[in-house]
């Protein structure tokens, strides 16, 4: 929101900073933006990897898939691409809910949900990959 | 003296964006309402990656089981919407990624790289499937 009232008036001696830090939270700043884009650069290729292992699968058997995410270098691009998947996905709701839920509790009680499925759903993924994996 | 910012007003008397039903539809608008519709989409679809995964390591009755479910009709609608869903979210992502570094922000960029997004993410979907459903001859 733009500051419609004008410059403000340096009254006493506090910095801008020391002024704006009783005014609310600013929350984590860019650190949400950063972490979103570097997980989506990370997303692209790995995004490329996983639509050709899909399609692999699609074509084979389960001996064959499993036999396939038993090579190492296919279960660590799965690991990597799941951890990646799952942050980038808890970071992208977590801006449709700001967005759309205004409720403090409801917004409260949505993010940790959403944190916690993400967390959930990545730490069993992986758990899946590494017993396919070390089968 | 704290008359600095923030004129008090209700809720519901403060400046709002631009209201849909008073803003001409276009493009940008789209594609960036369909970035965060297909990323939600997407959300939902990690759910059938991450049953794919347990499956695959629960057993072969588990996988088979996971196989009929996404070669079902509903499954495959779904599959198709996923698909494309993740090859808008992926082209228009690299699309945000361009902006980021400050690139393609005049209103003519903005047009040709997002319809250059959707008829990749169309035609990527369309190549994906044709390879799935002739059996990979093709």
């Amino acid at each position: 929101m733009s500051t419609s009232g004008g410059i403000p008036k340096h009254s006493d001696l506090k910095t801008p900073l020391k002024r704006v830090r009783g005014w609310g939270s600013s929350r984590s700043g860019t650190h949400h933006f950063v972490v979103q884009r570097v997980t989506a650069v990370a997303l692209i290729p790995l995004t490329i990897w996983f639509v050709w292992f899909v399609l692999v699968l699609v074509h084979s058997d389960y001996a064959n898939a499993r036999a396939m995410l038993h090579q190492p270098i296919q279960a660590l691009l799965m690991i990597v691409f799941v951890g990646a998947t799952f942050w980038h996905t808890q970071l992208g709701l977590q801006v449709v809910i700001e967005d759309y839920v205004h409720a403090t509790w409801l917004e409260i009680a949505a993010q940790l949900l959403v944190k916690f499925l993400c967390v959930i759903g990545a730490v069993a993924s992986i758990l899946a990959v590494i017993q396919v994996a070390l089968a | 003296m704290d008359n600095i910012a923030t004129p008090v007003l209700k809720r519901n008397e403060r400046p709002m964006s631009p209201h849909m039903g008073i803003y001409r539809w276009q493009l940008t608008m789209t594609l960036s309402i369909l970035h965060r519709a297909t990323g939600v989409a997407l959300s939902v679809g990690t759910i059938l990656l991450c049953a794919l995964l347990i499956a695959l390591a629960a057993g072969a009755e588990s996988y088979d089981s996971v196989r009929a479910l996404c070669m079902s009709p509903v499954g495959l609608v779904l599959l198709v919407g996923w698909t494309w869903s993740l090859f808008f979210h992926l082209c228009n992502g690299i699309r945000h990624l361009v902006w980021d570094i400050g690139w393609g922000f005049e209103i003519p960029r903005a047009y040709a790289t997002g319809w250059t997004v959707v008829a990749a993410s169309l035609a990527l979907t369309v190549l994906i499937w044709a390879f799935v459903l002739t059996g990979g001859a093709a």
